[in-house]
């Protein structure tokens, strides 16, 4: 027998008398002989537990781990202890999407939270219960604007990080959508080459802010432009700048949408993270994934339950407004518990810091004389360079140094010669920066 | 605490705080340097509390939720077997965790030789020729499978082919990835056996057929027995077979979706491969497909070339269906399950799976409707009560289990019957927990008939009683500001 299935030698023999059989082959004799698959699977023998965690420390030591210096969508921010203890616990962990409310609200109440949290840091009125990342949620989005307008062109910025470009663009392509590229202009979105793009095809118009480079575009004038035109406007965000950053819903977006990874979750090569969706009250029917609301129960007691569920999967079948159906409900907790123990000053904080950090790194390597400013625009805790270094040196002594960053941007467009992506959170120390510079300042 | 009931809203008390971060090193820059267009205007509505009334707030909430470890989960479709500890020991490791997603591959070798091998061994399993790990769930491995079907039908010139059969005993998430995917659905009805009809699938087939979607065993617990003729037809029309992976459990050991036929698929691992599901997630939905489509699968593909695992990016992929490549640290989970078990071990899953849901149906065929007649698979599907003259439904059936501390099983899905009760127990249940679970089954059934207004009413001991989702839906309070505002 083996530690996962309980059955001893007598429960099978009695199982089998209640069921009639002698053999459990009995049980199988409709799948036909021919597809029947009568060998061992070519993997290897069962580990025991000692064994499976040498293993894995093994293939854990042939990753190098680094100080991390660039964000490009992952953001190595600090993670309170707290959440893990909380979200390990087998009741959040080992639990299914809560169908049934009485014995589910512990997850009720969290994603009631989660949504509370979200409209209020993007400025918006409703948020579904989570999306699976920044890019999905951004196709989402367009699809929301499709469903609303019933016009099948998204205008998208050129300054959007590649990699939500990729992913809008793959789910546009097999739903019929088309995506047009909005020029930029001194690293933002150009608003006179997006107004003269929008017409009664434009279902929405796509930016990010802080953008691809790191700088926080100002969308001032934006809204009343695409809402003229009768489009959707949608913003992506990091959820963690909208603790200090002008929200979408300031600039009069109507679905904001990005990645919650920078709350304190770990890099983990790129998941699980989280990505959100809030929109206003008017669209909510328009809205994919899973919504809680609060009810009562038979005894007037305040209660949590999942509601509008008309518009998914389940229900409409073909008709719904997305398939999501898992969703990352228990980042959403993960979430949730870190913008509870940071709270409104913490975030603020967070973000103090880390544009300190970034801010003096940037200075840095301005006065090192390697390196120059690409644009002269406002930025958080990300930015780019310009340097005449050799970018494959740079990415070697950084590498042997035990540094990540200055990720070329070539890699994702090659107009982008010579450009390095840096980042700085508040985990990064004075002594870390300095020793950065110190690096780049030597090479020649 | 007792009838603990607050958000975390109200525990809130100003200048309060659960945090401690590193001091400032450079002052001279300030957020308040930014023009204050670019700023927002007021302080973000989110609590200020200490870490322990955090941790409080979050245990007692705990408390009122039912997880597999509480007791038995026989939520049929779900696969609510036991989530291993030591996965979760492994997916705490810093050296996973700590790794940023554009490090380079240099950097990367034992993820990507982890990718590289689950993905090798799934193919295995299933008989397939490669996989992605990159979908986050089985809804976007559908979504992805489905686009990898349209690719190939472009990239063959084959423009018409707009048309995706589903059963009706399909799971939603079929017909709505088909429709994202910009396919439009045929439904075939099943047959009283609740497999697929031949003669309506025959009749449904033309140029115009992409492929077919196909869950098997289906929803109902049912291997479908003329799957051969069924890949066969569908081919034969220029069809490609996709897999809805949910009931793979099943089949372990036993079969491989690969060898019935099927070109595509996906596999859930938070199902078959006993990923936690989080309360709702994170899954991952790796997709499977035959050699000659291994060109769109998305990208980034792992690839592994003299002796060096690397990212390889595919000019016929359908794109990328992710940021990065997945949900990393569910899809490790489930490298370390495959290890855990071994090739002695997975083969029998399907086999003990299949004992459970069986010795579960044949010992409720009394008190319960059973429509499919004969053996199922390794979920069994009821039709409701059999002695439905009080007017106790499958609802307050549910309901009521919930007070003997069973969680329940799928209801009013599949959708073929009015009063569906879906039941799958896994193979990590004892013999001693299903013989408890069919004795609570028959004393509901019996209670169903002597106390039906005590039935209507249940649940009676949980955290709370039947809510009201008129309510819910009509309020629409979806936030504390929307509560707040309701309550001045």
């Amino acid at each position: 027998m083996f530690k996962y299935f309980p059955h001893t030698e007598a429960d099978l023999q009695h199982m089998k008398r209640v069921l009639g059989i002698t053999n459990t082959e009995d049980m199988f004799q409709v799948i036909p002989q021919a597809v029947r698959h009568n060998q061992d699977y070519l993997i290897p023998s069962a580990l025991p537990e000692s064994d499976l965690r040498r293993h894995m420390e093994e293939l854990g030591k042939m990753n190098a781990q680094k100080i991390i210096f660039s964000g490009l969508g992952a953001y190595d921010h600090y993670e309170p202890s707290v959440i893990n203890a909380i979200i390990s616990r087998q009741e959040f962990l080992t639990s299914y999407t809560p169908y049934q409310p009485e014995i589910s609200q512990g997850t009720l109440t969290y994603i009631f939270e989660y949504q509370s949290m979200i409209t209020s840091l993007t400025g918006m009125e409703v948020s579904n219960a989570s999306m699976y990342d920044g890019p999905t949620a951004t196709a989402e989005a367009m699809f929301m604007a499709e469903a609303i307008t019933r016009r099948n062109i998204l205008l998208m910025s050129s300054t959007v990080n590649p990699n939500i470009q990729r992913v809008v663009q793959t789910y546009a392509k097999y739903k019929g959508l088309s995506i047009e590229i909005v020029d930029q202009k001194d690293g933002v979105i150009n608003l006179e080459s997006l107004k003269s793009k929008l017409n009664d095809t434009i279902a929405g118009v796509i930016v990010q802010n802080p953008n691809f480079f790191g700088i926080i575009e100002d969308y001032n004038g934006f809204s009343d432009a695409i809402h003229a035109n009768g489009s959707i406007f949608i913003i992506n965000s990091d959820i963690s700048t909208l603790g200090v950053l002008k929200t979408p819903g300031s600039y009069n977006a109507d679905i904001a949408v990005g990645d919650c990874q920078s709350l304190g979750m770990p890099v983990a090569f790129g998941g699980p993270y989280l990505g959100y969706l809030a929109t206003k009250k008017s669209h909510v029917r328009k809205m994919p994934g899973r919504i809680c609301g609060q009810s009562f129960d038979r005894n007037g007691k305040r209660s949590f339950v999942l509601t509008l569920q008309a518009r998914e999967q389940h229900i409409r079948r073909e008709k719904a407004n997305s398939n999501i159906c898992s969703n990352q409900s228990l980042l959403a907790l993960y979430a949730t518990v870190y913008l509870s123990l940071l709270g409104p000053k913490g975030l603020r904080e967070v973000n103090e810091l880390s544009y300190q950090g970034a801010h003096y790194l940037y200075d840095e390597l301005l006065k090192t004389g390697k390196f120059t400013p690409v644009y002269d625009k406002p930025f958080l805790k990300e930015f780019i360079l310009h340097t005449h270094l050799n970018v494959n040196l740079i990415a070697k002594i950084l590498s042997d140094h035990g540094i990540f960053g200055g990720v070329n941007l070539e890699y994702y467009n090659p107009e982008f010669q010579n450009v390095l992506n840096f980042c700085v959170t508040e985990k990064r120390n004075k002594i870390e920066i300095d020793r950065l510079v110190s690096l780049l300042g030597g090479l020649s | 605490m007792k009838n603990y009931d607050h958000l975390i809203f109200e525990l809130s008390v100003p200048n309060r705080k659960g945090y401690s971060l590193s001091k400032a090193f450079a002052p001279k820059y300030s957020l308040s340097d930014l023009p204050s267009s670019l700023l927002r205007d007021n302080q973000p509505m989110l609590p200020e509390v200490s870490e322990l009334d955090v941790l409080r707030h979050y245990t007692n909430i705990s408390h009122k939720n039912f997880g597999v470890e509480t007791g038995f989960y026989p939520l049929g479709s779900c696969t609510m077997k036991y989530n291993p500890k030591i996965n979760e020991e492994i997916a705490a490791m810093k050296a996973f965790n700590s790794i940023h997603p554009m490090q380079s591959a240099s950097d990367t070798q034992g993820i990507l030789k982890i990718y590289y091998e689950l993905q090798s061994m799934l193919s295995d399993i299933s008989g397939l020729a490669a996989y992605t790990l990159n979908p986050f769930a089985g809804a976007q491995g559908e979504l992805t499978g489905l686009m990898i079907m349209k690719e190939y039908h472009l990239q063959r010139g084959d423009f018409h082919r707009t048309k995706v059969i589903v059963p009706d005993s399909a799971h939603g998430t079929n017909p709505a990835s088909a429709t994202i995917c910009g396919f439009d659905i045929i439904e075939i009805a099943s047959t009283p056996e609740g497999t697929v009809n031949l003669e309506l699938l025959k009749a449904a087939l033309s140029d115009e057929v992409a492929g077919m979607m196909l869950t098997n065993p289906n929803t109902l617990g049912i291997f479908e027995k003329d799957i051969c003729e069924i890949s066969r037809l569908v081919h034969e029309a220029g069809g490609l077979m996709y897999y809805d992976g949910a009931n793979l459990n099943a089949l372990l050991g036993k079969a491989r979706p690969g060898d019935m036929g099927f070109d595509i698929m996906h596999i859930n691992l938070h199902k078959t491969f006993s990923t936690p599901h989080g309360g709702g997630g994170p899954g991952s939905g790796p997709v499977g497909v035959k050699d000659f489509l291994i060109p769109y699968l998305p990208n980034p593909q792992v690839k592994f070339i003299d002796n060096h695992y690397f990212f390889d990016w595919n000019k016929d992929s359908i794109g990328s269906v992710s940021g990065f490549y997945g949900n990393f640290k569910v899809w490790l989970r489930a490298y370390v399950y495959i290890m855990t078990l071994g090739k002695e071990e997975l083969g029998k899953v399907g086999e003990i799976s299949t004992l459970n849901a069986n010795y579960v149906r044949v010992q409720l065929e009394d008190e319960f409707n059973l429509p499919i007649k004969g053996f199922s698979m390794h979920e069994c599907v009821f039709d409701g009560l059999k002695d439905t003259s009080t007017g106790v439904t499958t609802l307050d059936v549910a309901k009521r289990l919930l007070d003997y501390g069973v969680h329940a099983p799928t209801i009013y899905f599949p959708l073929l019957f009015h009063q569906s009760i879906m039941i799958e127990p896994t193979e990590t249940e004892s013999m001693q927990t299903l013989d408890e679970f069919v004795t609570v089954m028959k004393k509901v059934a019996n209670e169903a008939k002597t106390d039906p207004l005590m039935m209507k009413l249940a649940p009676h001991t949980t955290p709370i009683s039947r809510i009201d989702e008129v309510y819910a839906a009509k309020k629409m309070i979806l936030t504390y500001q929307d509560y707040l505002r309701e309550n001045q």
